[in-house]
């Protein structure tokens, strides 16, 4: 017995198994303390929905050797500077959402790029330097939101200058990609047109991962020098891959700010990252390797325990927000977890 | 006079692969013995079994004994060889470049006083005494015939220096009794070298025994009271420096029994085609920088590029191929080639097997198929089905190409969707060897093929390598460090010594010529 659970754990990963057991304990306190299951069922689906596309944006810059993303809160402001172009022009429903995402490709494209140069220039602490670069940008556009010339009485301050730091999505696209197509089972809401959309980036990517581009990015970051000794040009591969990590943090932000109902400006990226990488370390990716599978199971595993805990430590606990605290050991924990069995870019 | 150390007997093998069988020598105090022999030959792995590396004991140990003054010892660290009065110089220099000259001679044997908080704490709290350090460092230096002074801090000394400060860490030490010298003057310049010659002899005459290991046989013959010679782990030769010259030595260090029939490639003529023109080739690769290599490889041939490590000969092919930087000019089949762009030389129909396996060779965490047709997959864009401007890996037709691979070299694995990095030295070689080969080049650069493979996989690369050149029409350039090797395939070897071609020729050519190009005797300008 002792013997089949090691194995079970050395294939599966010992901390993914103690997240399913920590997983299959909160789902007894839900049938436990009487917590509408198909409620709490559906709100799952919109937070896996809804962070998909985010935690996908870890994938290139892990191919390409450039580590954890943690600089994903550039590639955020970029969607959210796109969404409020889209609010300012009223841009509404499906339409908006995707305008909303064709506009934040330039400049994704754009700060990927600025960004990359920099990534170039500091490998092997790719990681640190990109948590202070996310840092800095959500710092940067503080101020950004407050100068830029939007005027769209409905998104900026009634009184002063700037936009709202909280703007309700209702006018515009509110939960448009949730309510696509969606039907109820058993009380459960499936949010089908948002699961097409997080669907198709999900084969989009990993089709990517198979095509010529896509494979010369994994040998530039599985052995640069092998990619080297075969024409590949490493540091081209490590821009394409920050490029398309930003360029997937804007359309992931923008996915979710509709499923979410809001788009949340000025400090609120900062600690986007966070919850993104906690995922696909929870999938099993480590910061050298990674596939759509990791990404699609850790951002399952992830974001239903969240769901699911916030609901059982409320009743727990009425007062306070002991769900907030639980998120926040829980996905630092794991990004420590992962971190430290790290060593210099390798995984031990 | 009584003898200092005696190796008795000395065994050892790595994971059954022999590498010291029976070496059994003597040194007496004040006697400079010179240890030559080729890389491999197993000098290293003398030297760390009398200083109790790590690798010995972690590889199984040694059969055989250690005599020293009169005791069989057992060294089991490096510490122990140096309270027993070993000392050692190694070929890189072990000095901290930001502290000064004498308080390098006396890392960790610093004179200590006293200090107000030692009395009541131990020792580590004692304060240097500096002015005693500096006297007793320049007390060293002089020993050795040098004014450096002892204040001046080692990276501000010229690199010539720094051997001699080595040195005088060495015999400063009260206990000293055997000094072991790892190719010490390869740094140096020729009139530096003169005067460290002068130095040892100085030491010697002091009453301690060196063993001076050294490719420059002028020097051994100069330096040196008795020569031992090695090679492929057995001692051929123990003899008095006077009873013995220069090209006798050269002809023992490579000198293993070599039957005409194992030569192929004897002979052969061919047309002057020249199909790659290298010319003043310098490539910036550390640890084997090559300084102004020329060379003409004619098309069809297997070129042989030998020398001893370190002399730049792996340096031409990973320049080639802009894996370091490089000046000069090459033309391939008549037009310059821009080598310096990385995937050039590739595109232009040569193929490369590097050196480096493991580190720039292959994808380890990948399968067999992905790792073989990768090359052909970048340059050629073959496996992959295309659609519009998105293409996809064509698994199936990789698969078939692959398995064919598979078979013609003897691949031992599951299939081709093992994971390269389980598989055995010799089949990994035989991956990246296939990786090149599915390129369908024209010119084939491999460089150390049987590097660290057993000697089945090894005769079968070889074999396949003639194969080819013969079937296909594959014009061959192979870098080894085994001379024999390339004796056996090639039909002509160029020798680099220094980074430069010192010569070149042809296989059945005597062994004594091939030992002192290498050793750098024949227009070598060191």
């Amino acid at each position: 017995m002792m013997v089949l659970l090691k194995n079970l754990g050395k294939s599966f990963g010992f901390p993914r198994l103690i997240i399913l057991a920590f997983l299959g304990l909160l789902i007894l306190m839900m049938f436990v303390l009487h917590i509408p299951v198909p409620l709490t069922l559906s709100q799952c689906l919109v937070r896996i929905g809804i962070n998909l596309v985010l935690a996908l944006a870890m994938v290139p810059g892990i191919m390409a050797g450039t580590g954890m993303n943690f600089a994903l809160p550039l590639g955020i402001e970029c969607g959210l500077l796109a969404g409020m172009i889209s609010l300012q022009y009223n841009m509404k429903g499906i339409g908006g959402i995707f305008a909303a995402m064709a506009i934040s490709i330039p400049f994704s494209i754009l700060a990927g790029w600025a960004y990359s140069q920099l990534v170039n220039r500091v490998k092997g602490s790719e990681m640190m330097v990109s948590t202070y670069i996310g840092f800095s940008m959500v710092a940067l556009m503080c101020i950004g939101w407050l100068v830029l010339p939007f005027s769209n009485a409905s998104i900026v301050w009634p009184i002063g200058d700037g936009l709202r730091t909280t703007i309700t999505l209702e006018e515009w696209y509110d939960r448009a990609l949730n309510q696509l197509f969606a039907f109820r089972i058993f009380g459960v809401d499936i949010p089908v047109g948002l699961i097409l959309v997080i669907g198709g980036f999900c084969l989009i990517v990993w089709l990517f991962m198979r095509s010529h581009l896509g494979l010369m990015m994994k040998a530039a970051g599985a052995n640069p020098n092998f990619a080297r000794s075969n024409g590949v040009k490493v540091d081209s591969m490590r821009t394409i891959a920050t490029i398309l990590s930003t360029v997937l943090g804007g359309i992931g932000i923008i996915i979710y700010a509709q499923g979410f109902g809001f788009y949340q400006l000025y400090n609120a990226p900062l600690m986007m990252a966070f919850p993104a990488i906690a995922a696909v370390l929870i999938g099993g990716a480590t910061p050298s390797r990674i596939s759509i599978f990791h990404v699609i199971l850790g951002t399952i595993m992830f974001q239903s325990m969240l769901a699911i805990a916030t609901p059982v430590a409320n009743s727990l606990i009425p007062e306070g927000n002991l769900s907030e605290v639980v998120r926040t050991i829980v996905s630092n924990g794991i990004i420590l977890y992962a971190l430290s069995r790290m060593q210099g870019g390798k995984r031990s | 006079m009584d003898t200092l150390l005696h190796f008795k007997n000395i065994k050892k093998s790595f994971s059954g692969n022999v590498v010291l069988d029976g070496v059994d020598f003597k040194i007496q105090p004040g006697q400079i013995v010179a240890l030559a022999g080729e890389n491999g030959a197993g000098k290293s792995t003398l030297m760390n079994i009398l200083f109790g590396m790590n690798v010995i004991a972690e590889t199984g140990g040694y059969e055989g004994e250690i005599i020293f003054e009169g005791k069989s010892v057992k060294v089991q660290s490096p510490l122990d060889a140096m309270e027993l009065g070993i000392g050692m110089v190694h070929q890189e220099f072990m000095l901290l470049p930001g502290f000064t000259v004498a308080r390098n001679i006396k890392l960790n044997r610093e004179n200590l006083i006293p200090s107000l908080i030692s009395r009541i704490t131990p020792k580590s709290y004692q304060m240097l005494d500096n002015p005693q350090i500096i006297k007793e460092a320049a007390g060293a230096l002089g020993r050795l015939g040098m004014e450096i002074n002892p204040e001046v801090t080692v990276d501000k000394l010229p690199v010539g220096h720094m051997q001699f400060v080595e040195i005088a860490r060495e015999i400063d030490k009260s206990n000293l009794k055997l000094l072991v010298l790892d190719e010490p003057t390869a740094v140096l310049t020729e009139s530096e070298a003169e005067r460290f010659l002068k130095c040892i002899r100085k030491v010697a005459d002091a009453g301690i025994a060196v063993i001076f290991i050294s490719h420059r046989l002028d020097e051994v013959i100069q330096l040196a009271d008795s020569v031992v010679i090695l090679r492929d782990g057995q001692m051929v030769f123990d003899e008095k420096t006077e009873n013995t010259d220069k090209h006798q030595i050269a002809e023992l260090m490579v000198g293993r029994k070599l039957e005409a029939e194992s030569l192929m490639n004897v002979n052969r003529s061919f047309e002057e085609d020249i199909i790659l023109e290298i010319k003043h080739l310098r490539v910036n690769m550390p640890g084997e920088r090559s300084r102004d290599v020329s060379l003409k490889v004619r098309r069809g041939e297997i070129l042989g590029i030998g020398g001893l490590a370190g002399h730049g000969k792996t340096s031409i092919s990973n320049g080639i191929f802009g894996m370091y930087p490089a000046r000069g000019s090459v033309h391939y089949k008549g037009r310059p080639l821009s080598f310096g762009k990385i995937g050039e030389a590739l595109n232009q129909g040569m193929a490369f097997v590097s050196e480096d396996r493991k580190g720039v060779g292959l994808l380890l965490n990948e399968s067999i198929a992905l790792n073989m047709v990768y090359t052909d997959m970048k340059v050629n864009r073959r496996f992959l089905k295309k659609y519009g401007f998105f293409s996809q890996f064509d698994k199936k037709s990789a698969r078939e190409v692959v398995e064919q691979m598979i078979q013609e070299l003897d691949i031992r694995c599951t299939g081709p969707d093992q994971i390269v990095g389980r598989l055995s030295g010799g089949n990994q070689q035989k991956v990246c060897m296939a990786r090149a080969l599915i390129t369908k080049p024209e010119l084939l650069f491999v460089s150390e093929p049987t590097r660290g493979i057993d000697i089945g996989a090894k005769q079968l690369l070889l074999n396949y390598l003639v194969k080819i050149n013969k079937e296909q029409g594959i014009t061959i350039v192979v870098t080894s460090s085994e001379l024999n090797e390339l004796r056996t395939i090639c039909d002509r070897i160029a020798i680099i010594g220094s980074g430069v071609v010192q010569g070149i020729l042809a296989p059945d050519a005597p062994n004594v010529d091939f030992a002192l190009l290498m050793s750098g005797e024949k227009g070598g300008n060191t």
